[in-house]
């Protein structure tokens, strides 16, 4: 295992290991998100569906991911 | 001719607004919804489960495309919260008509009515259509007018309480004094109260708990689609004056 090649995000609230260099359409994949059906904020800003692929999550990201639950 | 619904423009058949939470599944918040023959529905946004990521969604058993989806602020205790939450709403489909909750206090879940207005403000300016849960004051509900809210929706009780229109004539006060859509929303516990909420000359009901907690919500959620086309078919039709004394249905004379 090379750590050298990991870096850790914080993702909802939670420590999360992802390969360097890792983009967020990538980080969605691999968690089987549905892109469509989620909006994620990176370090409180708000990130547009058509950047996801251009963007490299960087050590120590912020990366909230939500979704509509049932709710009053 | 028809008796349309309309919010910010926006058309609808039904004027019951129904929330989808405390159901005891996804089959069954899409069984009560058909059954309350609501157009649009209340949803909160949370956190992805990262751990259960793949798990079914509730866009997966209601149709965003076929029901519209009103993203609401519920939890929400800051101005800035609320504007977070709605603008995550915005970025996951587009959606500009939106539910503005925010609270002041946990015990009774009222409405913080300073933080409201300044988030309806800021909301109205980046474009969305606000509709706003609010108290029952007459003078907030115009304020919130005033920074452009599409529709004003005073409680009828406190959230999840059941226990009907506590205040119908700030009710009244407030429908006739707005020119945009009043909906009672929260307190609404059993069909007729929805009912009296219509027969008040509100323009629609929004509810979640009556129908979530009762017993069979399914009947429950067709029960109170029936209750609020009666209420407003009986505010159209104009109710008898009140008398203190009886009067004769049948005719007093030729009486054998």
């Amino acid at each position: 295992m090379n750590n050298l090649n990991m870096a850790k995000i914080q993702l909802n609230g939670s420590p999360h290991e992802i390969n360097k260099g890792t983009n967020l359409n990538e980080l969605l994949n691999k968690l089987k998100i549905k892109i469509n059906k989620v909006a994620i904020e990176i370090n409180g800003i708000i990130i547009e569906k058509n950047k996801y692929p251009n963007l490299i999550l960087n050590k120590d990201d912020k990366v909230e991911i939500v979704k509509f639950i049932g709710g009053g | 001719m028809k008796d349309l619904f309309t919010i910010a423009n926006k058309n609808f058949n039904s004027r019951l607004i129904v929330g989808t939470g405390k159901y005891k599944s996804f089959k069954e918040t899409s069984d009560a919804i058909k059954a309350s023959g609501a157009d649009i529905v209340t949803v909160a946004v949370r956190r992805v489960n990262i751990l259960d990521s793949d798990q079914p969604l509730l866009m997966d058993y209601i149709d965003p495309k076929t029901i519209t989806y009103l993203p609401n602020t519920a939890g929400c205790y800051s101005s800035e919260e609320a504007l977070r939450t709605l603008r995550l709403a915005r970025e996951m489909g587009d959606w500009r008509l939106v539910k503005l909750e925010v609270l002041g206090d946990k015990k009774t879940l009222y409405p913080n009515m300073i933080e409201t207005i300044k988030s309806t403000e800021v909301l109205v300016k980046e474009g969305f259509d606000v509709m706003v849960y609010c108290t029952d004051d007459p003078i907030m509900t115009k304020k919130l007018e005033d920074v452009g809210a599409c529709a004003i929706m005073p409680l009828g009780a406190p959230i999840g309480s059941g226990m009907g229109i506590q205040n119908k004539t700030n009710i009244c006060i407030i429908k006739e004094q707005s020119s945009v859509p009043v909906i009672v929303d929260a307190g609404v516990g059993t069909a007729s109260d929805a009912t009296i909420a219509m027969e008040l000359g509100c323009d629609g009901v929004l509810l979640n708990t009556a129908i979530a907690e009762a017993k069979n919500p399914i009947l429950m959620a067709e029960s109170m689609k029936h209750a609020v086309i009666a209420g407003r078919k009986a505010f159209k039709a104009g109710r008898m004056k009140k008398r203190h004394h009886a009067k004769a249905s049948s005719p007093q004379n030729n009486l054998i």
